[in-house]
């Protein structure tokens, strides 16, 4: 029996469904004005309004302690309002790290101190997250960091890059994965994980990095000698390599891993209408089966979650077949739908498609790539 | 509990021997009368119909474990028949039965006639659960003869029945004889594929090239990684798919059916390919589970019947309607 169990979601609750109502009622009226194209950014977009209210409705630090600002509420509940903002496209870039790994992780290694400064202002969609993990010489191989932190009297001395960086440019804060002792030979011995200022860091310069489709949410973070007050440390020095692959099972384990495209399914619906025929039906009907499953496999990793179980494998197996629905869409739209995608038009349809085949290659690069999924799921075999 | 029963059962009793004889068309008389006296045939049912009242988790990993010990009876086929003929109040099965829909049957003077087409073991089974349109009918044994013979891709008879009887047994249909039909068949692919990974995976352990085990090569790992991707989808999208059986929503049987029958079709391929050419042979036990994965993905109902029932639901739904549906499923 080789099988990698995903427990059977239970069914929405009452509060469930209630919560489900009130909050597409919330999106509809702090974003119903929106457009197809601007909708098909979803977590691309960041919008700090947009970000303060949800805190302010309660709809950030869902499950997290009221202590710190939290709402104590369900991974089922978090669920929820996390997977109608991305079906509705909502710009979740300014809470979205935040609320789904940084804080996470805070709270499973911070001090009190760490906690009852920066929990509340993430809860109350005040403080933006970015990552801060890959490298130029350091991708998905991630124990080969090289940025140093030498301890000195109560700062640490920080000097290194980091890439890939989204929102560095207006976020608050990272969380920095680096090396306290040793050298990149040492691997997973002497990592340790800061948390930084953006904002008032001395010695620290963010640059852009643009991508293909010419937006720049990339930012390469450049640490020059600079000084991060010893407090900043994230749970214990030494233990970075742990503590960054909880922090990566956070950022896996949700339903944005086969939602980013889904702009592009509504307005092929409405492309399509009035020449549907079955061979285009019947296309629609398999992926959304497809989609089904995957929110069903989703689902099975949020009980996981509140079931207090480690979800890392089934979540990655939701990435790694969630990442392949997401980017072969458009190719399914432009077998059904004629149009020359053009990123700067009005048109619904030309505009989304545009926007989907310039972003998707890099949904299977992000949170780990697809080939370091699929080894993640083959060690769970057993294989290695 | 039921499925150690069934584990034991069948290991116990379904050897190669037995295998050979159903691609043969043999029907395996004390097979069944085992199957039989483990009361299998009721345990879809609730208590109240005199069935096992099993939790649908349970009845889920029974179906299951039908595929993935390739039972070549139509063991699933007589649950599911028992189910809907329980909840119509008709009379249950004595023996093996099977389930279809057939909306071009003929009903004059109280007499029912026509061809229902391709029926698992139609020789070997006491009756059919039946719908034409609305109805539901327990057709017995003599109200058919066999007309034209009929193979699936495992070899296992689908013969066609031609049905000349007097009505004596119908009811309104409680839900559609496709939609169980789909759901059992979800299951059972499922199991089957998660045999096919247990022999890749053992496979690719034990088999040496290059001086080494096959899966310490770093592309068989990903191809084990999307067989183990395909069957967690199945097991999902067969869960889906009874769910939404239970609360007569096609949609849902349909998303669950299809997602099952994409599974079917990717992880036999990988195994197969996995196992290199001793998969490809009757010599190994791979075929068991790679032929009835073919043949169980285009029953009770197609691929096309399902898609384009479910893409017109969500063609009706359109951009503001779409996600909401899909989170009913």
């Amino acid at each position: 029996m080789s099988a990698i169990p995903f427990p059977a979601p239970p069914a929405d609750s009452d509060e469930v469904l209630a919560l489900r109502g009130e909050f597409r009622a919330f999106l509809d009226k702090h974003l119903g004005h929106r457009s197809p194209r601007q909708r098909s950014d979803n977590w691309y977009g960041f919008s700090r309004d947009f970000s303060r209210a949800m805190g302010q409705a309660g709809y950030l630090g869902m499950t997290w302690p009221k202590q710190y600002g939290g709402h104590e509420r369900s991974a089922f509940e978090r669920y929820v309002v996390v997977e109608e903002s991305l079906a509705y496209g909502a710009p979740v870039g300014a809470h979205w790290i935040a609320d789904r790994q940084s804080g996470p992780s805070i709270i499973k290694f911070g001090t009190d101190e760490q906690k009852e400064t920066i929990l509340p202002g993430i809860a109350a969609g005040k403080l933006a997250f970015g990552i801060g993990m890959s490298e130029p010489d350091s991708g998905s191989d991630l124990a080969a960091t090289r940025t140093k932190a030498v301890r000195d009297g109560d700062v640490y001395r920080v000097t290194g890059t980091k890439v890939w960086t989204s929102f560095a440019h207006e976020a608050d804060y990272v969380i920095l994965f680096c090396r306290t002792s040793g050298t990149p030979a040492d691997r997973h011995q002497g990592t340790s994980q800061l948390l930084v200022n953006l904002k008032d860091t001395p010695g620290l310069t963010i640059k852009p990095i643009i991508d293909l489709a010419g937006q720049h949410h990339f930012n390469e973070m450049h640490f020059e000698d600079a000084a991060v007050p010893a407090k900043n440390l994230l749970g214990a020095e030494g233990d970075g390599w742990n503590q960054v692959m909880s922090e990566l099972a956070f950022e896996r384990s949700g339903p944005e891993r086969f939602l980013s495209s889904i702009e592009l399914m509504y307005q092929l619906l409405e492309a399509l209408r009035g020449r549907e025929d079955d061979a285009a039906l019947a296309m629609i009907g398999r992926l959304t089966a497809q989609l089904a499953v995957l929110r069903r496999l989703s689902r099975s990793v949020a009980a996981m979650l509140q079931a207090k179980e480690n979800a890392g494998l089934q979540a990655a197996i939701v990435k790694d077949v969630g990442a392949v629905w997401e980017q072969t869409l458009p190719d399914f739209a432009r077998q059904l739908v004629d149009a020359e995608p053009d990123p700067r038009t009005a048109a619904a349809y030309a505009g989304v498609l545009a926007n989907i085949v310039h972003n998707a290659p890099s949904w299977s690069l992000r949170g780990g790539t697809r080939e370091i999924l699929r080894g993640i799921i083959a060690r769970g075999l057993g294989t290695r | 509990m039921l499925a150690d029963m069934i584990q034991r059962l069948f290991e116990r009793s379904l050897g190669d021997a037995a295998q050979s004889e159903a691609r043969e068309g043999k029907w395996l008389p004390a097979l069944w009368a085992e199957v039989e006296e483990m009361g299998l045939p009721l345990a879809l049912l609730s208590e109240e119909q005199g069935g096992f009242g099993l939790a649908p988790a349970d009845q889920g990993e029974a179906l299951r474990l039908l595929g993935h010990l390739a039972v070549p009876l139509p063991v699933a086929e007589t649950m599911a028949a028992n189910r809907l003929l329980a909840e119509a109040g008709l009379p249950l099965a004595e023996g093996a039965a099977g389930l279809a829909r057939a909306d071009d049957l003929t009903l004059a003077d109280g007499r029912l006639s026509g061809t229902v087409h391709r029926v698992a073991w139609g020789e070997n089974l006491d009756c059919l659960a039946l719908a034409v349109g609305n109805t539901l009918y327990h057709v017995p044994r003599s109200g058919w003869t066999l007309t034209e013979p009929g193979t699936a891709l495992n070899f296992h008879p689908r013969p066609s029945l031609a049905i000349d009887w007097v009505v004596d047994a119908s009811a309104p249909l409680p839900h559609d004889p496709l939609a169980e039909g789909a759901t059992v068949r979800a299951f059972q692919i499922a199991g089957a594929l998660e045999a096919a990974l247990d022999l890749t995976l053992e496979h690719t352990a034990t088999r040496v090239q290059f001086g080494k085990p096959l899966q310490k090569n770093q592309v068989v790992q990903h191809e084990l990684a999307k067989l183990a991707g395909e069957l967690a989808c199945a097991t999902a999208a067969a869960d889906l798919a009874a769910e939404a059986l239970a609360r007569g929503d096609l949609r849902g049987v349909a998303a669950g059916s299809l997602r099952a029958r994409e599974a079917a079709g990717n992880g036999a391929s990988i195994a197969t390919q996995m196992h290199g050419a001793i998969g490809f042979t009757r010599e190994h036990p791979l075929h068991l589970f790679t032929t009835s994965l073919w043949t169980w993905r285009d029953e009770f109902g197609g691929q096309v019947f399902w898609a384009t029932l479910l893409g017109r639901a969500a063609m009706a739904a359109g951009e503001e309607g779409y996600w909401p549906m899909v989170t009913e499923l």
